[in-house]
């Protein structure tokens, strides 16, 4: 094949060649082969986004991923055994689990009975098996399919969990969904997570990532969330992974009328993270809050990237995130508020705040809004910038060493987004993080 | 009450159908050949009877053009631009290159006496203008008259058209053309720089304060007809100069391409400040006809604390990409950019700006004001970036966006880059319609409901209506009034 | 001078005036009094033309004439004036381009000439210094960042310039201390004359020892359901809405 028109990247050739070996082998050949092979062709045509790319911009994966290491293969027994061990930061908290070890659900670790209302499916089976309609009836059906991402993750999707809520469930323990990575090897991986919950439903639902420090793997998941009209749902993302892991990920939900959907999320260790949520309010008078922590040291990357369709009358949505950057890390910051003309007395605020503790630091913020309905109120706000010395003074003045007094004011910073939090127990774990983070900064300034 | 009807005319200004500039004039035009080639590039600069540098210049000019693509980036659709359907030279036949009012077309005379413009000195001093105003008349392809240059010269300020401060001031043209807006900048400023055919040049000396408000009034009259200028102004250390174009152009069917080119210069304290009214003619109220209107406006604060500062009112066009930028190279340097944009009818806008801090405590502003109204789109994209040397950056920037009627879009798209911790920006955007309380409370007073809408909208854009220069702001006026006053004819 | 005959509103398919009928004379200052969710600010408003409501029946009469074929700037203009309950913010606008504006324009659809700028600044000025307001404050946008008492004064200022026939003052008193009450009752006190008429709506009775009314209507329901002499708000302020509260239900 002459490659005349297009120039590839190392990485591009690699993972056309991981797709040319294993398409074959993937789950669901028959009905979901040709579906694969679209997202593939896609991805073949577009290559991996880049900096030309508007929403690519500031995250360049062409030049960030420059390997593409071999697809995670189901984990043997010794490694699900391992997986078994493993203190997670959520320990504490009385929750019905669900473990994904390397991208593949895995039964024999994850709690033993689901409560009422609640049907899980391993998707590695359902692939291939044509009685599973709701996961091939929903797939897909929550995500923009020009999104290069999901497209991968369609293209190379080989296991997940499908977790089905009946319409009127109300769960008392919240939901978690356990992702570890575990190995010694660099692998890459392309979990699908669907969340399919009806009319009356109400449920937190964790998600924590953890994975071994330096060790350079790839993480590629799509979490789709349908929510049915008048649930209220609390999503919490908490992202331990590894500090060499580049962290992909998606989250797409679709969201019913009269709904709440509270979702939080924070980033403080993968080398490249890229987190995307996408939400569309699709049902009347539906309520959205999204917010997050980022913080980043050393040469992280870190994006969040927010797209908020608002395709239904009379729904609000609220976004917060807040971003601490310190030595040569890079924040990226992309918030879309989306009105469709039919989305009028739509209410939407976003809000996007940085801090830059040190000068080799860079942050993008991009917030953006896409207004077609005329009876409108929405806003964005963006801040960038360094702490205030004079607070920082004025709490040195008052006997704290500087590296206290930071802390503090960067705990207060971050606090505001973490309150938004409703459950006790998450918030407490998120301000953990956040003073986890800010001690081992303070070692490092002294 | 005053300014109220003023903002009530302005608001029926901005009704397509009642664009009052629409007429052409009649005249014996000198055209080159349709289409666009490198012997059309010889032909301009031979018209322009210029030195040989700036022949090679337009041609390199015009063969990187041809490997260049047009961008796609902006929220803006048209079709796509044939530019070999466009005459890229039109000029009034005239004898020789007038010297005086008198050698001038009277046909000429008589167009910009029904824009309002006044080019005859004694009839601007016996007018009712308080302060004089100096203006450079581009019509079509060819600057026409330059008023006030004598005066001028005293100060030392020169205020010509381009062609002739390439005759004239060649070294101080070579110096600066394309130092702001490289040559390949944008497809549409490398587009410029091989075929632009008029403009106005500005210098102002060390220390000078330029005694007078300078203007260029630009006029496409031309069927088929580009207009490419370029303005160049220059202010050395410690001057001062405000400047203030307006444009229109007759009603036609078709669609007329304007890429115009501003590049300004600022030394060690000095300050520019360049207003722009811009009502080209915006197509009829189903998207027929109408300026595309392609410009790039660039201020490069070389100086340590000096100063550029933009205002605009966009009004017209049926497309407008347009993002005056200032580069704050110079410590201490400042930017400003305040606009006003209108659209309704078909007339899609995507206007901006983009502070590029470079240097030490630079500061820069924005206030934008956009007001969609019948099916257009308005975009707002900015960008403000803080390079990793420019320490204790400063960035305000306040975007708001009025939608009246629910068949229109209102658009935000801002990029903010920091690079370094003491730079501080901050930005807040909103959007909005009129409330109908707001409504209702108004016309509890008395006022009906367009008096009402036209007196909130001015409310909403007083911020930057503000920031027109008092001298200015009569002919702002007037050049927006111009179409209210009934018919032309 | 002001007829209401036989009243029925709904908004949104909810109905909150019930056949309300009412008079108010020449000169006369009227309060309506009544519990919460009795129908009194839907009046305010249907009386000033808020667009929002369904008027299913009746008819309401100034000088003899059907404003309800009228839009709101028209009602203005033939003279009836609401002071808002809750007086809306204009950023950008001053106060004084305002009153300029609106004066004008009720002055234009009454065919009469436009006022010397003199002569308005004269007025303003001997409005403003009566009710306490700092002529800077007419210099700002109207309303933005006025507080509560301030608003209230603002709206009595602009109908002590535009002059009207008939006013109605919504919960005039709410949200003002008693100072601000003295100020603001002394304001409409000496507008008060033969030619000109008061609907005052409130909830208690303490700006009505200021301003002292000729008659005062009970509402509850969406009807009028007493009317009586200015000790009748005295009792109400004894006695309580408890007994009108059920009464027409």
């Amino acid at each position: 094949m002459s490659a005349v028109t297009i120039i590839r990247s190392k990485t591009e050739q690699a993972i056309l060649a991981l797709f040319a070996k294993h398409k074959d082998q993937l789950q669901g050949q028959g009905s979901f082969g040709s579906q694969r092979a679209k997202a593939f062709a896609s991805f073949e045509q577009t290559g991996l986004p880049h900096r030309r790319i508007e929403a690519w911009h500031y995250t360049d994966l062409r030049s960030l991923l420059r390997e593409a290491p071999p697809l995670a293969a189901k984990p043997a027994s010794h490694v699900v055994q391992r997986a078994a061990e493993k203190n997670w930061s959520t320990d504490q908290i009385d929750a019905t689990r669900l473990m994904l070890v390397n991208g593949f659900y895995d039964e024999s670790i994850s709690s033993f009975t689901m409560p009422q209302g609640v049907k899980v499916t391993d998707v590695y089976k359902a692939l291939s098996d044509p009685s599973s309609k709701n996961f091939h009836d929903h797939i897909g059906q929550a995500t923009q399919s020009s999104d290069p991402l999901i497209e991968l993750n369609t293209a190379f999707m080989n296991g997940g969990v499908v977790i089905e809520i009946a319409s009127g469930t109300k769960l008392d323990k919240p939901l978690e969904l356990r992702c570890l990575v575990e190995g010694i090897d660099p692998v890459s991986m392309h979990a699908r997570i669907l969340v399919i919950a009806g009319d009356d439903t109400e449920f937190t639902l964790i998600e924590s990532h953890q994975g071994p420090d330096a060790l350079s793997y790839q993480v590629n998941n799509v979490v789709e969330l349908f929510l049915g009209n008048n649930a209220h749902v609390h999503h919490v993302r908490l992202n331990q992974s590894g500090n060499y892991a580049v962290d992909l990920s998606t989250l797409a939900a679709v969201v019913g009328a009269e709904t709440s959907f509270n979702t939080f999320h924070m980033v403080n260790k993968p080398g490249i993270a890229r987190h995307q949520v996408f939400v569309k309010m699709q049902g009347e008078g539906a309520h959205l809050s999204v917010n997050g922590v980022n913080m980043l040291n050393g040469t992280q990357h870190a994006d969040t990237t927010l797209a908020i369709d608002h395709a239904a009358p009379a729904c609000t949505s609220r976004e917060l995130f807040k971003t601490i950057l310190d030595a040569q890390a890079t924040g990226v910051f992309q918030g879309k508020i989306m009105v469709k003309q039919i989305a009028q007395k739509t209410d939407g605020k976003m809000m996007s705040q940085a801090v830059l503790l040190s000068d080799d630091a860079k942050m993008n913020n991009k917030p953006e809004l896409e207004i077609f309905a005329d009876d409108v109120v929405c806003g964005h706000g963006a801040t960038c910038g360094a702490l205030d010395e004079d607070l920082l003074f004025y709490l040195m003045a008052r006997g704290l060493p500087k590296a206290e007094a930071e802390a503090l004011m960067l705990a207060a910073f971050a606090g505001e987004a973490i309150e938004t939090v409703e459950n006790e127990d998450l918030r407490a774990i998120l301000e953990a993080v956040v003073g986890d983070w800010l001690g081992q900064r303070a070692h490092h300034v002294e | 009450m005053a300014a109220v009807q003023d903002t009530i005319d302005q608001v029926k200004a901005i009704d397509v159908d009642q664009y009052k500039y629409g007429f052409s004039t009649e005249l014996e035009v000198d055209k080159a050949p349709i289409g666009l080639s490198e012997d059309i590039v010889r032909l301009i600069s031979a018209k322009k009877n210029e030195p040989e540098w700036m022949l090679e210049w337009r041609l390199d000019a015009y063969r990187r053009w041809l490997t260049m693509r047009e961008p796609e980036w902006a929220r803006l659709d048209y079709p796509k631009i044939d530019f070999n359907e466009i005459y890229y030279y039109a000029a009034p036949k005239m004898n020789a290159a007038p010297q005086t009012l008198d050698d001038v077309d009277p046909a000429i005379l008589e167009t910009y006496k029904k824009l309002g413009i006044p080019l005859r000195e004694q009839e601007i001093l016996a007018g009712v203008q308080t302060s004089k105003v100096a203006v450079d008349a581009v019509f079509d392809s060819v600057s026409v008259a330059t008023t006030f240059k004598a005066e001028l010269a005293k100060a030392g300020v020169i205020f010509c058209s381009i062609s002739e401060a390439m005759r004239e001031h060649p070294d101080l043209v070579r110096k600066y053309l394309g130092t702001v807006v490289p040559v390949t900048d944008n497809y549409y400023a490398t587009l410029n720089c091989a075929v632009f055919t008029d403009g106005s040049f500005v210098y102002i000396p060390k220390g000078v304060r330029c005694p007078m408000e300078l203007s260029t009034y630009f006029r496409i009259n031309e069927r088929n007809t580009g207009q490419f200028e370029r303005t160049l102004i220059i202010a050395e250390e410690g001057s001062y100069v405000s400047y203030l174009e307006g444009c229109t152009a007759p009603q036609r069917d078709e669609n007329q391409l304007h890429a115009a080119v501003v590049e300004l210069i600022t030394h060690d304290d000095a300050e520019i400040k360049y207003s722009t009214v811009q009502n080209w003619y915006p197509g009829d109220k189903d998207g027929k006809g109408g300026i595309y209107n392609f410009v790039t406006k660039r201020g490069d604060c070389r100086g340590k604390n000096s100063k550029i500062s933009w205002t605009q009112v966009e009004t017209g066009s049926a497309i407008t990409w347009k993002y005056p930028s200032c580069i704050l190279r110079g410590e201490g340097s400042r930017g400003e950019f305040y606009s006003i944009a209108v659209s309704n009818g078909r007339q899609q806008v995507d206007s901006g700006t983009k502070m590029i801090h470079l240097g030490k405590n630079t500061t820069s502003r924005i206030i934008s004001k956009g007001i969609s109204a019948g099916h257009s789109q308005n975009t707002y994209r900015g960008q403000v970036s803080a390079h990793r040397k420019a320490t204790n950056a400063r960035n305000f920037t306040n975007c708001d966006s009025l939608l009246i009627g629910d068949q229109c879009g209102a658009h935000t798209v801002p990029y903010m880059e920091a690079n370094n911790a003491s730079a501080i920006f901050e930005h807040e955007a909103t959007t909005s319609k009129i409330s109908e309380d707001q409504m209702f409370y108004c016309q509890q007073r008395g006022l009906d409901a367009e008096e009402a809408t036209a007196l909130i909208v001015n409310g909403f854009v007083k911020d930057v209506l503000q920031q027109l220069p008092m001298e200015f702001a009569v002919e702002a006026q007037k050049l927006i009034s111009i179409s209210l006053e009934g018919s032309v004819g | 001078m002001l007829e209401i005959k036989n009243l029925h509103v709904a908004i949104e398919d909810k109905k909150i005036l019930n056949g309300l009928t009412l008079t108010v004379n020449d000169g006369e200052v009227a309060a309506i009094m009544g519990p919460n969710g009795s129908g009194k600010s839907t009046l305010s408003y249907v009386i000033a033309g808020k667009p929002d409501y369904d008027i299913l029946d009746g008819e309401i009469l100034l000088n003899g004439v059907n404003v309800l074929d009228m839009e709101a700037h028209e009602r203005a203009a033939a003279g009836l004036f609401l002071a808002f309950q809750y007086p809306l913010e204009i950023p950008g606008v001053t106060t004084m381009t305002f009153l300029k504006s609106a004066m004008n324009a009720q002055r234009k659809s009454r065919g009469e000439d436009e006022l010397p700028v003199a002569e308005f600044m004269k007025r303003v000025k001997a409005a403003s210094d009566r009710l306490g307001i700092a002529q800077d404050m007419l210099r700002r946008g109207l309303n933005v960042g006025f507080s509560g008492g301030e608003k209230k004064r603002m709206e009595i200022l602009q109908m002590a310039l535009l002059e009207p026939q008939f006013c109605i003052l919504d919960e005039t008193d709410s949200g003002l201390d008693i100072d601000a009450l003295k100020i603001v009752s002394e304001g409409v006190n000496v507008l008060r004359d033969s030619k000109r008429s008061f609907l005052v709506i409130t909830h208690y009775q303490r700006l009505l020892n200021y301003f002292v009314p000729d008659t005062v209507h009970v509402m509850a329901h969406g009807q009028v359901v007493k009317t009586g002499g200015k000790e009748l708000a005295l009792e109400l302020e004894a006695s309580g809405y408890a007994d009108y509260k059920t009464l027409a239900a």
